[in-house]
């Protein structure tokens, strides 16, 4: 069965607001468009776990009556979004993939979705996660996988899979996710669509559901730059209701899009070279080439402090995360199971309802913190986090930019890494430093590997460095090898083969 | 802890993995107690290399942000709705979270 039967590019996300602002198409249609795409793929695919077609469907007619009022809905009216199902959505269920908090409904909204409904934006349902966004592939959601639209026996990446493959499928051209040491950017570049890591602090996180809050950041996917960096610009700015929000003007990225990168300097990240597969390795090289020919000075930069990364965050977020998932003890709200007395509730409610990766993490945090082994661990992975963003200080002094790839590798087999924690959470080594260091960072889709499936090619700045990051990114877009993915899988999207009928594999790769 | 304290090279060990599910508040059965202990010990293994760093001049950094004791003015504004809010909760009793028992006694 193909996941997207004669699917057809989306129309932008610009595109569609300004038919709707302008009256030329109505919010109802383009939400009904969005809502039979899903209808008739979401099993398929799996990238919703809650639809909102009635809600849609109102606030669309809301959208519509606006217009026709002679009122401005706003710079996203009328446009389809996923939302991750970690962030807060009043009255509708929110539950970050895992059973303990299956069926309840937050009593407010997450102040991003407040701003998209602002925005003139439809919300057309709530994307699938791995649990507690813990995981690099969607698998670990209680509620089943997603499959990667481009080859259904594939992963999407993960945590924000749902997201991702619901841009890459064409149900929605936008989506929100959160990043915490990858989560937007790996599933993105597994995806091929456009994933931004916004600057720490630059995007609310009020209703977003904790896993790491120091790493933690939310979001835009698109299928272009352009659609990114317009959902970067409805969702960032400061939040009075976020303590860790940045209080400062937050660039308008949209306008910078076609300046360029003529005189910057572009790091190529050698570490993130290391182990890296050939094809996606080779992506990265045109990619600096494709930043030369566009005026940039490109040179080779060594960082060799962040291949401690990954060994530091895998310390750093199960232990925040160990405190932040203490709350779910079955008083206030979410599962219980009954017992006769608190302790013997909170313990029966917490083993039933978390899944085994959030398990193993919330005892890797506990050990982390724990009395003789917090120095060990947790302390001196804090340590790993300076020296980190010390030499990240370092290299930007030098360069503008740097450049590596998104995942070491193309889209994995589903369940070929569920049983080997380490194995996946090396799917976020070149990932996780830009978390450590709350550096901002996208994912910019850059031609296929040898099994016809989409890589992703990662761009990092220093803090608040999103103006820069999008115009270098609009430039690897427009200089994309052909076969490239343009957000939705060409008609006949591929099988269960790699590389399937639908895209066509880059002559001359091994 | 008290077994290895300070003594952070040593493999952790089943009864290690079982007292950390018990301060978690997991229970754990045999086969789980078994796998965790051995993909816990790998991915501690992997985080050697962190561990052996000696970092005694590095500060630590908790968090990417130099900002600290973030305030608001004290004007009084609404909060949640509290029927919204209870709706969610497991159990409640006259506009309270109601929970097991908490000492020893009988209810």
């Amino acid at each position: 069965m193909s996941p997207v039967p004669g699917a057809t590019p989306a129309r932008s996300a610009a595109a569609l607001a300004e038919a709707v602002r302008t009256g030329a198409t109505s919010a109802v249609d383009v939400v009904d468009e969005a809502l039979a795409a899903i209808a008739g793929d979401n099993q398929e695919v799996h990238a919703f776990v809650t639809v909102l077609a009635e809600d849609a469907r109102q606030r669309a007619a809301e959208v519509d009556r606006q217009v026709a009022a002679g009122r401005d809905p706003g710079p996203l009216a009328g446009v389809p979004v996923a939302v991750k199902d970690n962030l807060c959505t009043r009255g509708v269920p929110t539950t970050c993939g895992s059973r303990i908090l299956e069926g309840w409904c937050p009593p407010y909204d997450a102040t991003v979705v407040d701003r998209l409904a602002r925005a003139g934006a439809v919300v057309v349902g709530k994307a699938n996660m791995d649990e507690f966004a813990m995981g690099s592939s969607t698998e670990t959601s209680a509620f089943g996988p997603t499959r990667n639209p481009w080859d259904t026996t594939r992963v999407p990446g993960g945590s924000s899979g749902g997201s991702a493959a619901a841009v890459a499928a064409g149900f929605v051209p936008l989506a929100l996710g959160s990043d915490t040491g990858g989560s937007i950017r790996q599933p993105a570049a597994l995806c091929g669509v456009v994933g931004l890591k916004p600057t720490y602090g630059s995007v609310s996180r009020y209703g977003l559901i904790a896993f790491a809050s120091s790493l933690d950041q939310v979001g835009p996917f698109a299928a272009s730059v352009a659609d990114a960096a317009l959902l970067f610009d409805v969702i960032g700015g400061h939040d009075p209701l976020d303590s860790t929000s940045l209080d400062r003007l937050t660039p308008r990225l949209a306008s910078v899009l076609g300046d360029g990168i003529d005189g910057l300097t572009v790091g190529v990240l050698t570490e993130h070279l290391d182990g890296v597969a050939p094809d996606v390795a080779r992506r990265v090289h045109e990619a600096a080439e494709a930043c030369a020919a566009a005026g940039a000075t490109v040179e080779e930069v060594s960082i060799p402090e962040v291949r401690f990364g990954l060994s530091a965050y895998y310390l750093i977020a199960p232990a925040e995360a160990s405190s932040n998932l203490a709350r779910y003890d079955g008083v206030r709200f979410g599962l219980r199971v009954g017992a006769d007395d608190v302790v013997a509730m909170n313990t029966a409610t917490r083993t039933a309802g978390f899944g085994a990766e959030v398990k193993r993490r919330i005892m890797l945090g506990t050990y982390a913190l724990s009395a003789g082994y917090v120095d060990a661990y947790y302390n001196q992975a804090l340590r790993v986090r300076t020296l980190i963003a010390d030499a990240f200080a370092a290299a930007y002094r030098r360069v503008d930019l740097l450049l590596g790839p998104t995942s070491p590798t193309t889209a994995f087999a589903l369940g070929s890494k569920l049983e080997d924690p380490l194995a996946m959470y090396l799917s976020d080594v070149c990932t996780i430093p830009s978390n450590l260091a709350g550096h901002p960072a996208i994912s910019v889709p850059f031609g296929t590997g040898a099994d016809g499936l989409p890589v992703g090619v990662q761009l990092m700045a220093p803090a608040l460095g999103e103006n820069t990051l999008l115009r270098a990114a609009a430039v690897l877009e427009a200089a994309a090898p052909a076969g490239a993915p343009a957000g939705a899988p060409a008609a006949g999207s591929p099988g269960s083969t790699p590389g399937g009928d639908g895209v066509e594999p880059t002559a001359g790769l091994p | 802890m008290n077994a290895v304290e300070g003594e952070p090279a040593g493999r952790i060990t089943r009864a290690e993995v079982a007292h950390v599910a018990m301060l978690a508040r997991l229970h754990l059965e045999d086969d789980e107690l078994e796998r965790f202990t051995e993909q816990l010990a790998v991915i501690l293994d992997h985080a050697a290399d962190v561990a052996a760093l000696d970092l005694s001049g590095v500060p630590p950094m908790a968090h990417a942000l130099s900002i600290a004791n973030v305030l608001r003015a004290d004007d009084p504004r609404p909060g949640l709705d509290r029927d919204e809010v209870l709706a969610q909760a497991p159990d409640v009793e006259d506009h309270r979270f109601r929970v097991p028992r908490i000492l020893g006694e009988a209810p």
